[in-house]
């Protein structure tokens, strides 16, 4: 017994001056009712991570006025989304819920956050905290460490890197919501300004504003509906930080998470006809896409080059609405845009230009938290019936 | 800037499970938490051992000695390197590194710790090339 992913909604703002949060959180889950043909007294299950102001899902639920049976407030960063979907499917199927809203919403480049270059104070509490702040990490530095192994190790290039964004740029151009629209080339990313060696501000994804929504729903539900059926197949999801000591940043939680997503929908990366792949950055990409085994650890560099993420003429269509590199990243989680797009793909509805033909088989793959320090990884796999 | 923090801050100086650190620090050394059952070191210094989940954790002096694992340049405002240095004795730390060419450090390289002082008045190792 699995569940199905019936609605789908993509905020349209990427800056999102004249909304409140809480409000980028209602109009999102209006709009993915709306596209299920279902209302909000529907709604019995309800998936959120810290996004939304204060204690858990108080708040929200309480803004909403929702009836709930099932609540679940995991967060794992920019991945929460591939584990609400997952948990929703697993509390559908243990009969807990019947129809559960995922939600995210914020502004950040609105309020002139600098997502990847300022330091976050976190709190005070953490037993890491006394160890590691001092020393003024931020975000693109801890996956710049990861990108500098790698190239250590395997010999990567920031050209290599550089196709991941071009790729994801070659998308863009078609979604006329997409923060960034131009077509970039090799040479664009590589000359950009360092951020934090050897990451390019090109590596790095947009800052933007707005959310999105999903609503999963059991079989009976889903099929008197007006929409194409997407079921969940596979779901995994997994953690990972320094190992007390033992860091090993040539692998992440997809590492784990992957395989057993793979393994519960009996299909292999073979099997998928278009991936979406958490893309903070390109290094993000590339270090997932190893993990998940499109190709061998290590040779991540030679499967993205020369255009292979690129619909049509790839081996790997990817993040065909532009991804967080290019289209969209809202409150800096990308993990609800990396679902939409998936769920588009299967139904039929992503940008012609981009339609991967007879897509049936989908992955939505993210990445959240500190890559280069602690982070989750959550695979999901998802198919047309 | 973070407020430096006093000799009774429950983080640091005061805390339960890692006050020895902070205060072995300010007097120039480095202690690591070493377990006893599986015999391993870890960091950063935890009452648990994280690989065997023993209690058996004693504190002892590394000598610092140890080679860049990763690191990344941060360029502004000033050019500062952030990275983990893989110890002698097997265990990686987050760390600047400090007192070299940001442009010539390579992975792999030799360094050698000393106590900083940071801006919260705590102490950290920080790793100069040898």
């Amino acid at each position: 017994m699995t569940a199905y992913i019936a609605g789908a909604f993509e905020h349209p703002t990427r800056k999102a001056v004249d909304k409140t949060i809480a409000q980028l959180h209602a109009e999102s889950a209006m709009g993915a009712l709306a596209d299920a043909g279902l209302s909000i007294s529907d709604v019995d299950g309800f998936f959120c991570g810290n996004d939304m102001p204060g204690v858990g899902a108080f708040a929200i639920v309480d803004y909403l006025n929702l009836k709930l049976r099932h609540i679940d407030t995991t967060d794992t960063g920019g991945c929460s989304y591939m584990i609400h979907v997952a948990h929703a499917a697993q509390a559908i199927a243990a009969g807990k819920c019947n129809v559960a809203l995922i939600t995210l919403g914020g502004r950040p480049r609105a309020e002139g956050m600098a997502t990847g270059t300022a330091v976050r104070a976190g709190h005070h509490a953490q037993p890491d905290l006394p160890f590691e702040a001092p020393f003024g990490n931020v975000i693109a530095g801890s996956y710049a460490m990861v990108a500098k192994r790698h190239m250590h190790d395997f010999g990567t290039t920031p050209e290599q890197l550089a196709w991941i964004k071009v790729a994801a740029s070659h998308h863009a151009q078609h979604n006329s919501n997409a923060v960034l629209r131009d077509v970039v080339t090799v040479e664009d990313v590589v000359n950009s300004p360092l951020v934090a060696d050897p990451l390019h501000r090109l590596d790095c994804c947009v800052i933007s504003d707005g959310g999105g929504a999903l609503v999963v729903t059991r079989p009976e539900i889903a099929k008197t509906l007006n929409r194409p059926l997407v079921k969940v197949r596979g779901m995994g999801e997994a953690m990972k930080g320094q190992n007390g000591g033992k860091v090993a940043l040539s692998y992440s939680a997809i590492a784990s998470a992957g395989p057993r997503a793979f393994a519960e929908a009996g299909l292999t990366p073979a099997d998928i006809k278009y991936a979406s792949i958490y893309d903070s950055f390109t290094i993000t990409v590339l270090m997932q896409l190893e993990d998940l085994g499109f190709c061998e650890k290590g040779a991540g560099g030679r499967f993205v080059q020369d255009g292979n993420l690129i619909s049509g003429t790839g081996r790997l269509p990817f993040n065909t609405d532009g991804g967080g590199l290019c289209n969209n990243h809202p409150n800096n989680r990308g993990g609800m845009t990396k679902i939409i797009e998936a769920v588009r793909q299967l139904r039929g509805e992503a940008h012609p230009a981009v339609q991967v033909p007879s897509c049936d088989l989908a992955l939505a793959s993210g990445i959240g938290g500190s890559l280069g320090m602690r982070h989750g990884g959550s695979v999901v796999i998802l198919e047309r019936e | 800037m973070a407020e430096a923090t006093n000799r009774d801050d429950p983080q640091t100086w005061a805390n339960p499970e890692t006050g020895p650190y902070w205060h072995a620090a300010a007097g120039g050394k480095l202690l690591l938490k070493h377990c006893t059952a599986c015999d391993q070191a870890h960091w950063y210094p935890r009452h648990f051992c994280p690989h065997c989940g023993s209690d058996r954790t004693e504190w002892r002096e590394s000598q610092g000695r140890g080679k860049v694992y990763t690191f990344t340049v941060m360029r502004r405002p000033a050019p500062r390197v952030i990275g983990y240095v893989t110890l002698d004795e097997g265990i990686s730390i987050f760390t600047n590194i400090v007192d070299c060419d940001p442009d010539s450090l390579q992975i792999g390289q030799r360094v050698q710790a000393r106590m900083a002082e940071q801006a919260d008045g705590t102490f950290l190792p920080v790793f100069a090339p040898d």
